[in-house]
């Protein structure tokens, strides 16, 4: 995406090169995937109480009553929400999973790639279905 | 194969221990939940659709696999949930007492059993399944 905080800026820098690399890890992005799983987790706990609260109100799942409560604007942010943080937060701990156990670099490489391409689809199809049944309900 | 170097200890060697157990199935159910994002996008997507559609969604929840999954769900949900709000107290740097993360884990475990109990007490009383 950017430029690798190697190099950018290299001669400006003052910092030694140690200073430099602290943090950064063997993959260079530093603490990201850590701190964004954490912060989708954080988003996660009401939005998963919520969403468990939501489906509570339907135990009979009648089609209309269903569609009735996800087209209520409040009901249909708060699910594309929830659904895309937890696509978003389901693709970092598989991540985690799959460099973890499995060890053949190219089962691995094509896996990670699946699962980015897999948690985008998932996420997009929450979205639309969701504001198709919102925006299809005026 | 014959092995001719030693192995280190592996799984087999140590006393179970509920923090162990609690790891192995944070991302145990992790994972599961991944699947469970799949049944969501599939009844959202359903739901877009027609009576039919989501007829043959909602006949798959009511089945006897389907409840069974979704109790599954239900507890993976709660498990997770709750074994992740430790590890965010224990990111923040509190709770690594040998006596405080014993104690978490045991109120991770009843708490999430809990939960599981209310919410499909609810389906029940509710009249959810047949």
């Amino acid at each position: 995406m950017s430029v690798n905080p190697h190099e950018a800026d290299a001669r400006h820098d003052m910092r030694t090169p140690l200073a430099r690399a602290r943090g950064l890890g063997s993959a260079k992005h530093g603490v990201g995937h850590w701190w964004i799983e954490r912060v989708t987790a954080t988003a996660l706990i009401p939005l998963s109480l919520w969403f468990v609260w939501l489906v509570l109100r339907l135990p009979r799942l009648d089609f209309d009553a269903a569609h009735a409560l996800v087209a209520n604007p409040i009901n249909a942010g708060l699910l594309i929400l929830f659904t895309a943080v937890s696509f978003w937060h389901g693709a970092l701990g598989l991540q985690v999973v799959i460099e973890d156990y499995v060890h053949t670099r190219w089962v691995e490489l094509a896996l990670l790639v699946l699962v980015k391409f897999l948690a985008v689809l998932g996420a997009l199809a929450c979205a639309l279905a969701v504001l198709r049944i919102w925006l299809g309900a005026y | 194969m014959q092995h001719a170097r030693p192995l280190s200890p592996h799984l087999g060697i140590y006393e179970w221990r509920i923090t162990m157990v609690l790891s192995i199935l944070h991302r145990v159910t992790g994972v599961f939940l991944c699947l469970g994002a799949v049944l969501l996008a599939w009844g959202l997507i359903a739901l877009a659709g027609n009576d039919a559609t989501w007829a043959t969604f909602s006949g798959f929840c009511a089945s006897g696999i389907g409840t069974a999954l979704l109790i599954c769900w239900t507890f993976a949900l709660m498990l997770h949930l709750c074994n992740g709000i430790r590890h965010l107290f224990w990111d923040a740097g509190a709770g690594f007492d040998k006596s405080q993360y014993f104690t978490s884990a045991w109120v991770v475990v009843i708490v999430s059993i809990a939960l599981t109990v209310v919410v499909w007490l609810w389906v029940v009383l509710a009249g959810g399944v047949p």
